[in-house]
């Protein structure tokens, strides 16, 4: 009987092993790769674009996989969301480092954003941009908006949105102008020195109320007159003292002029 | 006819009945003198009643009440929202009571005009010297009742219940609380309990509707009385001196432009009220305490108290386990009672000051008082930084500053700028002093250059007009008081030396720089001098009043004639 080299045994255990792992292996991609092909088939070239632009535009800061810099934060699991946010709003990609990043012509157009936003979600799972239906606050409460936004977001930017002072230079921007999406996105993601809301914090119905109750005081008309800028005693005071002082003035240098 | 004689039958039935014939006579021929800087207090007195007028209306719908509703009406973003009944009934007047809104608004514009008005009204008798005696009693109840004016505003304020009127209570509370010792219970006794309690509304407007008001009423009549029994004063000129009062009866001329000048300042705050909002109370919501909102301010005339508010270090004192604030205490408390103290003691501070213990009825040009002038543009120059302080925010955002480097600055500010600021003043007062006194010596120029035959070139110097005389001579002389003895003829010492040797250092500091007033013989050279100089230069403005040109254009009227014959356009026209 011929002799079995002494290492057969083990090495055909080995031999089994391999085969089965180089089996499921490929099992397991094929059933994945045809469990998202489609996304992946349609998404494919929206990233590669993606990567493309970001490479131009963004990785100085953020590095070319976005692991983040020492200026920049990594964007890896950040999620589409915030991209959206960023760049729909022009606040990204930033002109020059200081205490926030300001509102700016957006240079980008929305299929370019989305292509960054594609290839940003690809590096990790986060906060994905909200779907039409999602923002589609028609049927929200108005009442519990006002309610849910003089609770967690008039203390920074203002009880009509008008926004407000932060410290060292930082500001919680004007809402009148965002838009319904944007909004949604900045709960969710909490951009600069915003605390996320996220979906356990203000539920999306939540968010729909608010984002009605910002669009209901953007078309509200001003009941009393001129709202002097929506910003309070301040501006009052400013008219009272310019416009009232100023025509009492000059009705008392009118009546108390000499008799000629 | 027949109107005088009806008239007089009037006035026949009440002086039999009330003997007001000699009374009326004197009192209604009262002469009052003429300027409109006169007209501040007036102003203030018609927005008094303007608002008492339209307070009156609110009252009607106004509930004082921190009952819990909830709120179904016309303003749908509050629909199902709970709050309490004073603010509920504050939306009823903005949004459904026929006038409430504009009404609100008179109220609140003419709340601000009021004290905007006194404030004013107070710079104009603090720089002209109207507060010396015989007249400090009227400026001390002129202080009350701009601090009356502040009470009442923040309790107007802090009515509707808003979320506005809950911070500002919020912040006065804080103010009770930093009190070391009694703060607590003051603040418990005054909410009936831990903030915001369920009774502050109701008490508070008793105070707002019924006490305030009898105060300030009962001062302002206390104010005119005496300005009706001590006579206005007036402004320097030709034949107006310390003992007479220059200017027209007040039967006509003053009630006629009184009461017209009622309906104008009426008139403008409606105005106001139509087009502007102040307070959308609808906007703020009902206060919640979890609730805040950026933008969080007093009424402008609070807000230099904000100020100092923000402005303050986080200072704090921990003794035996209790915390004294004085980061709240001194700007909160501290602060308003010196300054308010400050402002009523200070008609007395500058005759002490001064040693002038005369009457005065001829008021002082400001830059004849330079460091009175100095001392109120240096406060005001304090006041305004403070103001711009409570608005830090506002401020930051608009004009894109860090509200940090606004606050370092004011810190900063309220030390190093009144100072300069006084400095400054003071050197503009002495040097409009030493123009006066140029005038004086060499009469006016005129801005004609003459040249004399021999090739010199002089300026012709006209004459002051007897009224400009007189305004600048009215600048009343004055000696610092005496520098005391030590010791008396005897040789015994005066237990009194160091006190009176440092008012008298005071007093010389006061009078620092003074430009001395020119003497009689002075005066009768120069006179001498302008005279001679005048004649020296009649030719020469002879000369150029006859080519005084037309509508501000050199043109020959003989030349214009004849084009306009041409039916030409005339040159320069």
């Amino acid at each position: 009987m011929r002799r079995r080299h002494r290492a057969a045994a083990p090495m055909l255990v080995l031999l089994t092993l391999a085969l089965i792992g180089v089996l499921y292996a490929a099992a397991g991609s094929a059933t994945s790769a045809q469990a998202s092909s489609d996304a992946r088939g349609a998404n494919a070239e929206l990233i590669k674009q993606g990567q493309q632009l970001f490479a131009e535009g963004c990785s100085s800061c953020h590095g070319l996989g976005a692991q983040g810099g020492p200026e920049a934060p990594t964007l890896i699991g950040v999620g589409s969301a915030a991209v959206d946010f960023q760049v729909s709003t022009g606040r990204m990609p930033l002109a020059a480092p200081g205490a926030q990043a300001p509102q700016k012509p957006v240079i980008y157009n929305d299929e370019e954003i989305a292509a960054l936003a594609a290839f940003v979600a690809s590096l990790g799972p986060g906060p994905q941009i909200p779907t039409d239906e999602e923002i589609n606050y028609q049927d929200a409460d108005l009442a519990e908006g006002g309610e849910l936004f003089r609770t967690n977001c008039s203390q920074c930017h203002n009880f009509t949105g008008e926004g407000g002072a932060l410290s060292n230079g930082a500001y919680a921007p004007n809402l009148m102008n965002a838009t319904p999406r944007q909004i949604y996105e900045a709960m969710l993601t909490g951009p600069e020195n915003m605390p996320v809301f996220s979906n356990e914090t203000l539920t999306p119905e939540n968010k729909r109320a608010i984002i009605k109750y910002i669009q209901h005081m953007d078309e509200q008309p001003d009941y009393g007159g001129w709202g002097i800028g929506s910003l309070g005693p301040v501006t009052e005071g400013l008219f009272i003292w310019v416009i009232g002082i100023g025509l009492m003035i000059g009705a008392a240098v009118w009546i108390g002029a000499r008799v000629r | 006819m027949s109107v005088m004689n009806k008239l007089g039958e009037q006035a026949e039935f009440l002086d039999d009945r009330l003997t007001v014939a000699n009374w009326g006579k004197r009192n209604l021929r009262k002469v009052f003198p003429e300027h409109w800087t006169f007209m501040f207090g007036e102003m203030a007195l018609y927005s008094f009643i303007i608002v008492l007028l339209s307070g009156i209306y609110l009252t009607l719908w106004f509930k004082p009440s921190m009952n819990e509703v909830v709120y179904n009406g016309t303003y749908t973003p509050l629909n199902g929202i709970e709050m309490s009944e004073a603010y509920k009934s504050t939306l009823d007047i903005s949004f459904d009571v026929r006038g409430g809104l504009l009404m609100r608004q008179i109220h609140h514009w003419g709340a601000m005009l009021f004290i905007a008005s006194m404030t004013i009204h107070m710079m104009r008798v603090f720089f002209t010297g109207a507060f010396r005696k015989p007249r400090e009693i009227n400026w001390t109840i002129g202080v009350l009742l701009l601090t009356m004016g502040f009470v009442e505003g923040f309790a107007g304020y802090s009515l509707p219940d808003d979320l506005l009127s809950g911070t500002g209570l919020r912040i006065a509370e804080g103010i009770m609380l930093s009190i070391p010792v009694v703060g607590t219970y003051i603040s418990f006794f005054a909410f009936g309990g831990e903030f915001p309690g369920d009774e502050f509304i109701s008490r508070l407007y008793g105070i707002h509707i019924l006490l305030i008001p009898g105060i300030i009423l009962g001062l302002i009549t206390a104010h005119m009385l005496i300005v009706w029994y001590q006579k206005h004063t007036q402004y320097p000129g030709k034949g107006k001196t310390n003992d007479n009062v220059v200017g027209y009866p007040f039967m006509p001329v003053y009630m006629a432009k009184a009461g017209g000048f009622f309906f104008i300042v009426f008139g403008i705050t409606v105005f106001l009220s139509g087009v502007a909002t102040i307070n959308p109370i609808w906007s703020y919501g009902p206060y919640m305490p979890d609730q805040i909102t950026a933008g969080s301010q007093p009424d402008w005339y609070m807000g230099w108290l904000e100020g100092a508010l923000r402005a303050m270090p986080n200072w704090e004192t921990v003794i035996a386990g209790h915390t004294i604030s004085w980061n709240v205490f001194i700007p909160g408390a501290i602060v308003l009672g010196v300054i308010i103290q400050l402002m009523i003691i200070y008609p007395w501070l500058e005759a002490k000051v001064t040693g002038d213990k005369r009457e005065h009825h001829l008021l002082d040009r400001p830059r004849n008082a330079p460091t009175r002038t100095a001392i109120g543009a240096m406060s005001l120059s304090f006041y305004m930084l403070l103001l711009i302080g409570g608005g830090n925010d506002v401020i930051g955002t608009q004009f894109d500053i860090s509200i940090n480097a606004i606050t370092w600055f004011i810190r900063i500010g309220i030390i190093v700028i009144p100072p300069i600021v006084f400095v400054i003043t003071k050197r503009i007062c002495l040097s409009l002093q030493r123009a006066d006194r140029e005038k004086l010596m060499h009469g006016r120029e005129t801005g004609t250059i003459m040249r004399l035959p021999h090739g010199e070139f002089i300026e012709v110097h006209a004459p002051l007009s007897e009224n400009e005389k007189a305004v600048i001579l009215s600048k009343t002389d004055i000696t610092p008081l005496p520098w005391p003895e030590k010791t008396d003829a005897d040789g015994v010492r005066d237990p009194s030396y160091k006190k009176d040797h440092r008012w008298a250092r005071l007093s010389h500091w006061w009078y620092t720089d003074n430009i001395a007033k020119p003497t009689a013989a002075e005066l009768a050279t120069a006179e001498e001098h302008i005279r001679h100089s005048a004649a020296e230069g009649a030719p020469i403005i002879a000369h150029r009043a006859s080519l005084e040109p037309e509508g501000g254009v050199l043109h020959d009227p003989a030349a214009a004639a004849a084009e306009a014959e041409e039916g030409k356009e005339p040159v320069g026209k």
